[in-house]
């Protein structure tokens, strides 16, 4: 009884998370559906933003840029910081455990100028050493994969933090070889946190506008550099658009991907289930 | 691990699509095997109709990027990495950037149509003779009113911007320079004035005026004057022009003490390459029709004369856009003050910033 | 585990070499030179010599620091509903929706929302209040930064809580335990790695807040993010934007050690 009163309370309070989050969304999708021309009023519903946005390719060129952009440098950063996170976690010492955390973290706490700044020195002195190396995709790129990992690792390490250590000497006792260790038993472990460590990543790399600025070059841009330099004269409701088109994109990627995940899921649980009692 | 690899190869997957859509679409709209000329402007700041039309025309791809600020600018045409063929930087940041030796010199002789620019914007202090950039865009800084509220006689001159009526009302372009000069012309010094006593007196002044501001803003002043959040605004003509468009109750007033000239020019940067199609590209946009156009798109006042018969002729009749020989006379060019000067404004500003709290 | 470790991590310790010492190195570097390249010290003796600094400092922390407490007073419940839902993944990724669309977008909606002909005060007059100026105040700002900063509390929380094993709850509620007790004694304190990790992406990150200052704040919020944007991109004055970014480093190190592990360590 007590457990149902509650359970609606814990939906309301939900319900109005929800709420704060969506609103200056749909506030922003509503308008790109305004025949005006700007975020003012609603002067009327009118597609024409879609047709100004679908006719500019330079645009479009962009958008898939920089989601091809984000896309890849996630699942590096993802990568490299997750092993990040179980050396950090296997190193011995409190204090040297302590040190190496707070070095992964500097990047989180300078300000973008700063990193955009000194990775821009970076590249132009490796560049004027090495040579061949032009600013564009491959710096921003790099620049999107080292700014997320300390992200990544963050998010992989309290789950770390919470594996049970006997599952993982249990494994050694059976037999099993590093590699196995890894595979099926720390990994699985971590996915949660692996997966939350991505879409960090990714959300970093979309909403990044000083570093990529600075370390970007002949040609290559993203959408947020793009949308900030515009914002002198403005930025158009086309870019609204965008928004809205890349947002119900989005939407239907995650809630599909739910349910093509969820669908296997609890096909392989029965299936598993099934054997199981078969073996025991 | 299962869940783990099935996500790695939807991600690879994805990826894989995206690339192969860009590379399509890039392909189908332009030349990528033609001559490349690498712009770096403000972000939206021409016709992209203009673009390809000179694409048609030359056969050039025109890469273009874009910045936000011009000192964001600077740094990275000053670090290299991309051979920009051609930047528009702002006045004062033409001096700083000639002086660091970033730009080449103008061949005369490979520009054609240098006179159509009006004589009262070329020869400029931060450009003597035009040795290295050609007027792109020209305004002025002033006040926009809202005709609900105030009258033009409230604010025709920097001074009246004192006036108690305006408390928490004004909105202003966030600028050392801009806010700096708002007090120096009020005292009737020169916007570039180098003398502490000067700048010490400005500030002081200033101080009061703080009280009057609503906010400190950039680029969002436009949505605000629009929307009628607020009713009073220093900015610049650019944006004024804009929102006077979106709505009918504001207005333009130069400020009667003088302001600020400024210009955005083209230069080529020293790291340019591509010197025929650079100046293919000048010319192309000096030409009088392709200025119009240009002009009509962006919204700004064009320093081509030769233009001007192709625009309505409604918005060259606007003197406070176009405004008359003996007002320009009273306007200033902002110039490159130097390291110790710019500090010294901006430190004076950032504590006007907070001086309320 | 050792080896193999050593063997995987070479990327990341190349990314510390590159990525996180050589730009320190480069930023302390800078803090000891003056706009025309002569050694100095004077950059740290300015920032701690004038009030200014200083004022902005107190300014980025309080604002921080009440930021943080507002996300994860909001956050907190929000992760631990979230866990007991049917389908609690996707309404994590519901979550993480709004942060693909781009920050000066969503700054701009807010500003339209707020306005004094916004959404908010047309509901206000609706009820007979009469309009308030919510933007360009402290709590215009903390809301903004609050809505932008929340995923990043939630996220870690969240998976913090998740794998929470729902035998010990039921365990703690058979010994006797009432939901409270369950809730300080077993369920916080195993929620709490996730809990550090969120403060220190939110707390971190929001010392340098600068567009949210200008864009929402209308400049009457100053915090060393706007000192440092006009020192590296209006004055050039890197020098002394590096030497507020040495003081952001030694700020992030402090915040680390509080919140860190205690001396019991993350393993044994």
């Amino acid at each position: 009884m007590e457990k149902k009163h509650n359970f609606s309370w814990d939906k309301l309070y939900l319900a109005v998370v929800f709420v704060f989050l969506y609103v200056p969304i749909v506030y922003l999708l509503a308008y790109s559906f305004n025949k005006g021309d700007t975020m003012n009023s609603f002067t009327g519903f009118s597609m024409r933003h879609f047709a100004e946005l679908f006719s500019d390719t330079r645009l479009i060129v962009i958008l898939l840029e920089t989601f091809m952009l984000a896309f890849l440098s996630a699942l590096i950063a993802t990568a490299v910081g997750t092993f990040g996170a179980l050396s950090i976690y296997y190193v011995k010492k409190r204090q040297q455990r302590m040190a190496l955390l707070s070095l992964n973290n500097i990047l989180m706490v300078s300000p973008d100028v700063i990193i955009g700044a000194s990775f821009l020195i970076l590249f132009t002195t490796i560049g004027s050493l090495v040579g061949g190396i032009g600013l564009g995709f491959w710096t921003v790129l790099l620049s999107h994969v080292a700014f997320s990992i300390p992200i990544v690792v963050l998010m992989v390490l309290p789950k770390l933090q919470e594996m049970n250590e006997s599952m993982v000497s249990a494994a050694y006792d059976l037999g099993a070889n590093n590699f196995q260790v890894l595979k099926d038993i720390i990994l699985p472990f971590l996915t949660p946190g692996i997966i939350a460590g991505y879409f960090m990543a990714f959300t970093y790399s979309l909403d990044d506008f000083a570093v990529t600025f600075f370390v970007t070059g002949n040609g290559f841009t993203t959408l947020a550099v793009e949308i900030y330099s515009r914002a002198r004269r403005g930025v158009s409701l086309e870019i609204n658009a965008l928004s809205t088109l890349v947002f119900l994109f989005a939407l239907v990627l995650v809630v599909g991907y739910y349910y093509i995940s969820k669908d296997n899921k609890s096909k392989k649980k029965s299936e598993r289930r099934q054997k199981g009692g078969v073996m025991r | 691990m299962k869940k783990l690899r099935a996500l790695v190869i939807g991600i690879v997957l994805i990826i894989v699509v995206l690339i192969a859509g860009s590379k399509i679409l890039s392909q189908s709209s332009g030349m990528s095997g033609a001559k490349v000329i690498n712009i770096y402007n403000w972000g939206d700041y021409i016709d992209p109709e203009l673009i390809s039309e000179f694409e048609k025309k030359t056969g050039y791809k025109v890469n273009y990027e874009t910045f936000d600020s011009n000192e964001a600018m600077l740094t990275k045409i000053k670090q290299g990495g991309t051979s920009y063929d051609l930047a528009v930087p702002s006045d004062y940041m033409i001096q700083k950037m000639k002086k660091a030796h970033l730009l080449k010199p103008l061949d005369k002789s490979k520009i054609k149509g240098l006179n159509n620019i009006s004589s009262q914007f070329l020869n400029q202090p931060f450009d003597r003779n035009n040795r290295y950039s050609v007027p792109y865009f020209w305004g002025t800084l002033g006040v926009v009113y809202n005709d609900k509220y105030f009258k033009e006689s409230d604010v025709d001159s920097w001074n009246k911007l004192w006036n108690k009526k305006f408390r928490g009302k004004i909105m202003f372009v966030d600028g050392a320079r801009e806010f700096m000069g708002i007090g120096l012309a009020s005292l009737g010094y020169s916007l570039n004035s180098k003398n502490d006593r000067e700048l010490d007196q400005a500030y002081n002044k200033l101080k009061s005026l703080t009280g009057n501001a609503k906010a400190i803003v950039s680029d969002e002043i436009k949505m605000y004057m629009e929307n009628e959040e607020s009713s009073v605004a220093v900015t610049y003509s650019g944006e004024a022009s804009e929102m006077l468009a979106e709505n009918r109750h504001l207005h333009y007033v130069l400020p009667s003490e003088g302001t600020n000239l400024w210009f955005d020019n083209i230069v080529i940067p020293k790291t340019s390459k591509n010197t025929k199609g650079t100046y293919a590209f000048i010319n192309f946009m000096l030409e009088p029709k392709n200025a119009a156009k240009n002009a009509e798109y962006i919204g700004y006042a064009t320093p081509n004369e030769k233009a001007r018969k192709y625009l309505p002729k409604d918005v060259i009749d606007d003197k406070q856009f176009y405004p008359s020989k003996s007002l320009m006379k009273k306007m200033e060019v902002y110039e490159d003050l130097g390291s110790r000067y710019i500090e010294k404004y901006n430190d004076l500003y950032l504590e006007l910033k907070m001086y309320r709290h | 585990m050792k080896k193999y470790n050593a063997f995987f991590a070479i990327p990341y310790f190349l990314w510390l070499v590159f990525f996180v010492l050589a730009p320190v190195i480069l930023i302390v570097g800078y803090s000891f030179f003056d706009s025309n390249g002569n050694f100095t010290l004077q950059n740290y003796a300015t920032y701690f010599a004038s009030g200014k600094y200083l004022a902005m400092t107190f300014n980025s922390v309080l604002y921080a620091f009440l930021i943080t407490l507002l996300t994860l007073v909001i956050s907190y419940p929000t992760a631990y509903f979230l866990t007991k839902l049917k389908h609690r993944d996707l309404w994590l990724l519901l979550i993480i929706l709004p942060t693909w669309i781009n920050m000066l977008l969503k700054a701009y909606a807010f500003i339209g929302i707020f306005s004094l002909h916004g959404g908010i005060n047309r509901f206000m007059t609706f009820f007979g209040l009469a309009p308030h100026q919510i933007l360009f105040t402290d709590v215009g700002f903390m809301i903004v930064a609050t809505y932008i900063q929340l995923p990043f509390m939630i996220m870690p929380i969240f998976t913090g809580l998740e794998e929470l094993n729902p035998s010990l709850i039921k365990a703690s509620r058979d010994l006797g335990a009432n939901a409270f007790q369950t809730f300080a004694k077993v369920v916080f304190p195993l929620s709490l790695a996730g809990v550090k990790s969120g403060i220190q992406a939110v707390f971190i990150p929001s010392l340098s807040f600068f567009m949210l200052t200008r864009l929402i704040g209308g400049n009457r919020v100053i915090t060393l993010g706007t000192a440092i944007e006009e020192h590296f991109l209006v004055t050039q004055d890197w020098g002394m934007g590096a030497t507020i970014g040495v003081v952001l480093i030694v700020a992030m190190f402090i915040v680390m050690i509080i919140t860190g592990e205690k001396k019991k360590g993350g393993r044994n």
